[in-house]
């Protein structure tokens, strides 16, 4: 694929209050593309944007848009507009005015010119007929919609999108996802696009950044950042994951939890300490003593589609997904296909990630949550 | 982003206005304190305060200012709390029933009660019906009436904002909990008001302890007050302004003070609420 | 217990409004007196018309606190927008507090500071007098601005930090900004500010009491000396039409606080004012 280069970051630092927020962070974002920063509160996703937004300066590195070093061009010179996590509607304005309020500062005078380009966004965000009502008055979806009408209005080259559905239930999510996702593609504009939820990022994106911490951990594709993740941390932000201790005994044979087991990754060398990252839903329950492993069932969760089991194997606790019913305290076999098991070098989030012993979705939701406030 | 220059010089006119006419005229009066009228060094100013009169001029200031703060409080704090437990649509009307003697001329009002108040006055003529007579006006009490009504307001509205940002389900709550009426007003309203009685407090104090029409109009000149004396020396026939520096300095210390102790009172209940928990 | 709350209530509302009653009702009197009430007449309202020296210092008043009020809403509304932006702590705290010192200090001591500063500066530049229109404008827009900062300092707050940079995103340089998206935002503290800087300005007798010279008489300088010497229900009278005038600005200025607060807008912005006490208590 032909693909043009629109933004680039390169080497860019910043901090706040001498805490370091983005740590030499370098990012090519190309043209009519889809990207997602990907990663939990605070990691420096909604700084860098901003940083291309025009928002912030960068302490250090640049910014180049459209081969132009930009760092120093006030956001009412970027050809890059927003839609800010709250929305930040012009609460004096209604909607008509809110939308048209871009070409207004750009002293367009004519009316039926700003007009005819309101209604085209009106159209294009199904908001027709709400021209005058006043944007207190709407709900969080449909804010929303206006939102991100008034950023298009100007044809942007980029459009920033910062959590834009955060505040939305459920429902609406999935159907705004899916209405940006085409958005994009009708419009031909480059989204960036921040958000703390794997699954939206998967879902829409052409290319998902994963950061933590002011880093970058990984860019690619949603497939290949699920299926080859390249350390433990990225592993476990994206979908669930047990991450085991393992040995690369040579190409293709991988030694875990007292088994040898076959699988497809090669090149890591002889006897070579690994993480062995295996998703939930790969692993397959079978008799006892038919099984590659075996283990203690501790806990079964019924989730609808599946059973989500905790089983005790070695001392490790694995994650698995089943659609079939196992009984707690049951012994099991398990499965792993070559295919299901991904190999990966050992990095500084080795040992941190990965284990079921302590899981609660309630814990994992509290300790979000106390991120969210410091951010 | 950089801030713009608007947004870091919005500031400037203010700041340079706070010098030039708050904190220059402050450094005036002590200037005008420690010296005489031939701008030489003195002490005289303070030394004179402590030898005559001035003393008990204090002493009864603090007093008439104490006794009406306390008098206001005790009108206020059951009314703040009948306003906060009322339908918001009352509570509306209520506050603007207290606010509208705010905004009348307080030389006209207390003017009024010079009327209400009279041998000859409103009262006395109502009591005449009765037999009954009472002297009223020109007494240390008249001039409590005068201060309570036109402070009184300031300690109704501070006490009533908290009361009424007092969450309805914190009561519940502790009704729940087993706590009787008195004990919610014990335990939850008046721990939580108690910033709102602070600066009712203050807001009451301050003006009545300064105050100078109100003595003069309801006191008669029997007695002076501090607000009095300073007047006098600005104002009135013995134009005196170092001494009367002096004297507003030592105001001003005085309030000081009485803000600080109260702040440390407070503090320490803070604190000790903190370590119970 | 609910007759005896209403009861008291009442109570407090007659001490309250009893000395304005008199004063209205005085000022229908037929005859000179101020504590005989005669008859009903409409003869002080005249004989108050009449008064140049009454109407001068009206006009006087007028003058003096609608100027004061317009520079202390600009003054104090930069300086809101200024003092919001600060992000040294330090800074912040020390231009709060000299802020605040007007508000804290008795109205006597703001008075005879600004005097001697007035009598300091007059003597040295050699000014027969030096209390002027000018030394009362100063000293009310003085015990103004914290007012006036105090009640747009909280809309500032209030306003969501990305709504300034939706504005500059869509094109507005910050100076456009201000004007088209910040100022309507916060226009009604700035009002409100406004509001209070004018009724303040109006009734403020003590300040102006040592601030003003015998060339520029407000309202409340001139009913002081009036008091000074024997009262006549043309003062009751005067006072009475004031009331009136301050009676129906509040009634107006609440029935459109009211039906602005109605709204869903208002409704939020409710919230937040009581998010924002809570997160001021835990402080």
């Amino acid at each position: 694929m032909n693909r043009k280069k629109l933004i680039e970051l390169r080497g860019i630092t910043k901090s706040f209050d001498g805490e370091v927020v983005l740590d030499n962070i370098s990012l090519d974002i190309y043209e009519d593309e889809f990207i997602t920063l990907l990663g939990p509160s605070g990691c420096g996703k909604t700084t860098t944007l901003r940083i291309i937004g025009g928002f912030e300066t960068p302490d250090s590195g640049d910014v180049i848009f459209d081969g132009a070093r930009i760092n120093d061009t006030p956001p009412y010179k970027r050809h890059i507009n927003t839609v800010f996590q709250r929305y930040a509607l012009f609460p004096h304005l209604n909607v008509y005015e809110n939308i048209a309020f871009g070409l207004r500062v750009a002293r367009i005078r004519d009316e039926e010119e700003i007009s005819r380009r309101v209604r085209e966004m009106l159209e294009m965000v199904n908001l027709k007929g709400f021209e005058r009502r006043h944007v207190t008055t709407l709900s969080g979806g449909q804010q929303q919609r206006v939102a991100i009408a008034r950023a298009l209005i100007n044809k942007p080259r980029v459009l920033l999108l910062d959590e834009p559905l955060g505040a939305l239930d459920l429902k609406l999510r999935k159907d705004m996802q899916n209405e940006l996702k085409s958005m994009q593609k009708r419009t031909g504009i480059t989204f960036i696009y921040v958000t703390h939820d794997q699954e939206e990022a998967l879902s829409m994106s052409d290319t998902v950044v994963v950061m933590n911490n002011g880093s970058i951990m990984q860019i690619g594709t949603p497939t290949d950042i699920y299926n080859e993740p390249k350390n433990a941390y990225v592993a476990d932000f994206i979908g669930e994951s047990n991450i085991v201790d393992g040995v690369m005994i040579d190409d293709y044979s991988v030694k875990m939890s007292g088994h040898t087991f076959v699988c497809v990754d090669a090149g890591f060398g002889k006897n070579t300490p690994v993480d062995v990252v295996v998703r939930p839903e790969d692993v397959d329950v079978v008799a006892p003593e038919s099984g590659m492993l075996r283990g203690k069932v501790t806990s079964v969760t019924f989730k609808g589609v599946h059973y989500e089991v905790i089983v005790d194997i070695g001392g490790f606790k694995w994650m698995i997904q089943t659609t079939d019913y196992v009984a707690p305290d049951a012994e099991i076999g398990v499965d792993i296909e070559p295919d299901a098991i991904h190999i990966m070098n050992k990095s500084e989030y080795s040992g941190m990630f990965g284990d079921y012993s302590s899981f609660s979705d309630e814990l994992d939701a509290l300790s979000e949550n106390t991120e969210e406030e410091e951010d | 982003m950089k801030k713009s220059f608007i947004e870091r010089a919005a500031a400037y006119p203010h700041i340079v206005w706070s010098v030039l006419f708050i904190i220059a005229p402050l450094i005036f009066v002590v200037y005008y304190t420690f010296t005489d009228a031939d701008g030489a060094f003195t002490t005289e100013n303070v030394e004179r305060m402590f030898t005559s009169n001035y003393v008990l001029i204090f002493i009864n200031s603090v007093c008439l200012a104490l006794i009406a703060t306390v008098i206001c409080l005790l009108i206020a704090y059951p009314l703040a709390y009948i306003f906060s437990r009322m339908k918001e649509k009352w509570q509306r009307i209520m506050i603007l029933l207290i606010m509208i003697p705010l905004w009348m001329n307080f030389l006209i009002t207390t003017y009024s009660w010079m009327t209400i108040l009279e041998d000859t006055g409103i009262i006395n003529s109502i009591l005449s019906l009765f037999g009954l007579s009472a002297h009223m006006i020109n007494t240390p009490g008249a001039v409590v009436i005068g201060m309570v009504f036109c402070f009184l307001p300031y300690m109704i509205l501070p006490i009533y904002t908290v009361m009424s940002g007092i969450d309805e389900r914190l009561l519940e709550a502790s009704a729940d909990l087993g706590c009787s009426g008195w004990q919610r007003l014990t335990k939850v309203v008046m721990p939580m008001s108690l910033s709102g009685v602070i600066s009712g407090i203050t807001m009451v104090f301050v003006p009545s302890i300064s105050t100078f029409y109100i003595s003069q109009k309801l006191g008669g000149g029997t007695f002076q007050l501090i607000g009095d004396t300073i007047e006098s020396y600005f104002v009135g026939t013995a134009i005196n302004y170092h001494f009367g520096a002096a004297l507003s300095l030592v105001l001003m210390i005085l309030i000081l003070i009485s803000m600080a102790i109260m702040n440390h009172y407070t503090d320490s209940e803070q604190a000790e609420r903190r370590r119970i928990k | 217990m609910k007759i005896l709350s209403r009861l008291y209530l009442i109570l407090v509302f007659i001490f309250l409004y009893a000395p304005i009653a008199v004063m209205v009702l005085i000022s229908f009197n037929s005859s000179e007196s101020t504590t005989q009430f005669s008859g009903f007449s409409l003869y002080w309202y005249r004989e108050m018309l009449r008064d140049s020296a009454t109407l001068e210092a009206l006009r006087n008043t007028l003058v003096l606190s609608i100027s004061s009020a317009v520079v202390s809403t600009v003054v104090g509304t930069l300086a809101a927008v200024g003092i919001d932006r600060m992000r040294n702590r330090f800074m912040r705290g020390a231009v709060m507090s000299v802020t605040n010192i007007p508000m804290m200090n008795p109205d006597i001591v703001t008075g005879i500071s600004l005097m001697l500063l007035f009598v300091f500066v007059g003597t040295l530049l050699g000014l027969e007098s030096y209390l002027s229109f000018w030394t009362l404008l100063i000293a009310h827009v003085t015990f103004n601005l914290p007012y006036v900062i105090l009640s747009v300092l909280p809309k500032l707050k209030q306003m969501d930090k990305n709504i300034p940079e939706a504005a500059l995103d869509l094109g507005c340089t910050p100076l456009r900004s201000f004007f088209k998206v910040e100022l309507p935002f916060i226009m009604p503290g700035v009002v409100t500010g406004f509001i209070m800087a004018f009724t303040l300005s109006f009734d403020d007798f003590v300040i102006s009491n040592f601030t003003s010279g015998s060339s520029f008489e407000t309202l409340t300088i001139h009913i002081y000396s009036m008091i000074k010497k024997s009262v006549k229900p043309d003062i009751y009278a005067l006072s009475t039409l004031i009331f009136a005038a301050v009676l129906l600005l509040l009634v107006v200025y609440n029935m459109s606080d009211r039906s602005e607060r109605d709204d869903a807008r208002g409704k939020k912005r409710r919230e937040l004012r009581f998010r924002g006490k809570e997160g001021g208590a835990a402080k």
